[in-house]
């Protein structure tokens, strides 16, 4: 048994390794360093917590057996998963995190003694209502990440669900939250409390249907937010220092994260809340331009423009994602190198299904970290360069945005592709992306399209060289 | 008048929320993904409000139905743990500088 003040200081150690954990991200050098921190801190969170409860019966050991029982799930799945279902993993994570405070939540309503909190119908003010937003939010990021999960994973569609009356409804549902939260805290009644829950629930799956597959990045990014506040909100009831510090920096990154996102559509975090982008009339208005000419080319084509080439940027996005392409487009590159072309990639920061998705699928096909460029960085670079290579990315690179103020994505900063001297994209069709808006690259003199899946292409064009 | 310890919970969010703040902005883009998936392994330290409910259980009773919840919290938070931590290790493994 250890004092409640030494167990204090422990926390408080756990705390600063997890702020050590994030700081060691800001390099790849330093990250698995950071990593090592994270883990530290963890290790000891929970070493001092069974050393100050001191109660080493019978239920010690069950603690320990669902403790390894837990961990090798989550050991399996950290060592099978693909690194191209990384999002759906993310949010399958988040869901976890929500539903464990949605437990611990109950829990302490259920059993407020062991936490100090008060006795049954008689659990502290201040409790309840931190006891209420933990498991309010914690019950949000579970349903919610349920939704990405299963809209990533492809088992719902990836479009958006809309319905009359959707806000007004979330926005009752939202007023009756708090009017529930206040009448729980005046009659600490249990019926009310789980009341609590379902809607929350509801609230989480109302929040994201709406919300169209590209726009995930953001929805994973804010749902990770959400799971650090309904940590934070946990940490104060059971006046945890470590979950207080740790929810509180996991609330901001995952806002910060969505902020990025959002920057990076030019869109507001409320238009991607509020949902429906992508919907069916922005497609209707684009369908009278398919008459335009477009070149059309084949793998010796492209292989033929790129040996000729000096420089290559490669344009990534999540067609090549899909396409799982990324090993061969890392073949073909060597090759490229091989001859003395310079290649560097450019990711644009939404490519993909969530932060930094691109550049971890290239990490995996062992693309060297430095040639890996964002958008500030490589943008002015397209001017100089002799052929961009786009695999699977589409609205990042349509010149609308800077030159229709009529586009919906006008005003998204783009890679400017068009700049280079040729553009090969490849496409399976010319269908329009997910923001419904014709892209004006593909009748541009300068580029030729590839129609081919994105990995078959690259590998056709290995063999053309 | 004493103050509130709730005051000083309060001050640790609020000073948590500017150290995280500038700490993840001060994170390379690049390594977003394994920022998200450690953020979910920290953010499972949910785990020591599950072990106390878990443990809170005695005797007979070792399955009462709030400790059963604790024990629920447990399993989900370890998955995440594990989880989290290792696959951030599994991505940052691969990040690789240029052989010169």
């Amino acid at each position: 048994m250890i004092s409640v003040n030494l167990l204090a200081m422990f926390y408080l150690i756990s705390g600063v390794l997890f702020i050590l954990a994030l700081r060691g991200l800001s390099s790849p050098e330093t990250s698995r360093r950071g990593n090592f921190f994270g883990i530290l801190g963890m290790s000891i969170a929970v070493v001092v917590t069974f050393l100050s409860i001191g109660n080493f019966s019978i239920s010690f050991v069950y603690v320990i057996a669902f403790l390894l029982i837990g961990g090798s799930i989550g050991a399996i799945i950290a060592f099978k998963i693909p690194m191209t279902a990384m999002p759906e993993l993310v949010a399958g994570f988040h869901s976890l995190v929500g539903l464990a405070a949605v437990f611990v939540a109950i829990s302490a309503f259920l059993n407020p003694d062991a936490f100090n909190l008060g006795t049954i119908g008689n659990i502290k003010l201040a409790s309840l209502i931190e006891m209420s937003i933990g498991a309010a939010v914690g019950a949000i990021t579970f349903s919610g990440s349920i939704i990405a999960f299963l809209k990533l994973r492809g088992i719902m569609s990836g479009a958006p669900i809309t319905f009359p009356g959707q806000h007004i409804l979330n926005l009752i549902i939202l007023i009756s939250i708090i009017g529930l939260t206040y009448f729980l805290c005046t009659t600490q009644s249990s019926s009310l409390f789980w009341t609590l829950i379902l809607i929350s629930f509801l609230v989480g799956i109302l929040l994201i249907i709406p919300i169209g597959g590209a726009d995930m990045p953001v929805v994973i990014s804010m749902l990770n937010s959400y799971s650090g506040w309904a940590a934070a909100g946990i940490g104060f009831t059971l006046e945890n220092t470590a979950l207080i510090i740790t929810g509180a920096l996991v609330g901001s990154s995952g806002a910060i994260l969505s902020y990025i996102m959002c920057k990076g559509m030019n869109r507001s975090f409320f238009s991607v809340i509020l949902g429906g982008f992508g919907g069916t009339d922005q497609v209707a208005k684009s369908n009278s331009k398919e008459q335009k000419p477009v070149k059309s080319g084949n793998s010796d084509d492209a292989a033929f423009l790129m040996k000729n080439a000096s420089s290559v940027i490669i344009v990534p996005g999540y067609g090549m994602a899909v396409a799982q392409a990324q090993h061969a487009l890392r073949e073909m590159v060597d090759t490229l190198k091989k001859n003395g072309i310079k290649v560097s990639y450019a990711i644009h920061p939404v490519a993909g299904r969530m932060p930094g998705h691109m550049n971890v699928l290239l990490a995996e096909a062992n693309v060297p970290y430095d040639e890996v460029f964002e958008l500030e960085e490589i943008n002015n670079d397209f001017a100089n360069c002799d052929v961009a290579y786009v695999i699977g990315a589409n609205d990042v690179t349509n010149p609308v945005a800077k030159t229709d103020p009529q586009s919906p994505i006008y005003g998204m900063p783009i890679l400017d592709v068009e700049k280079a001297k040729s553009v090969l994209f490849v496409k399976r069709s010319l269908s329009p992306g997910y923001a419904g808006v014709d892209n004006d690259l593909f009748y541009r003199e300068n580029t030729l399209m590839l129609f081919a899946d994105a990995k078959k292409m690259t590998e056709d064009i290995i063999k053309s060289f | 008048m004493e103050i509130d310890p709730f005051v000083f919970r309060l001050s640790i969010f609020i000073l948590s929320i500017f150290v995280g703040y500038y700490v993840v902005w001060s994170v390379t883009p690049s390594l977003h993904t394994p920022l998200m998936s450690v953020t979910n392994a920290i953010s499972s330290v949910i785990i020591v409000g599950a072990i106390i409910a878990a443990l809170a259980g005695k005797g007979n009773d070792i399955f009462n139905q709030a400790s059963i919840f604790g024990y629920l919290a447990i399993i989900l938070a370890a998955v995440n743990i594990f989880g989290g931590f290792l696959v951030t290790q599994r991505m940052l493994a691969m990040y690789k500088k240029k052989k010169k």
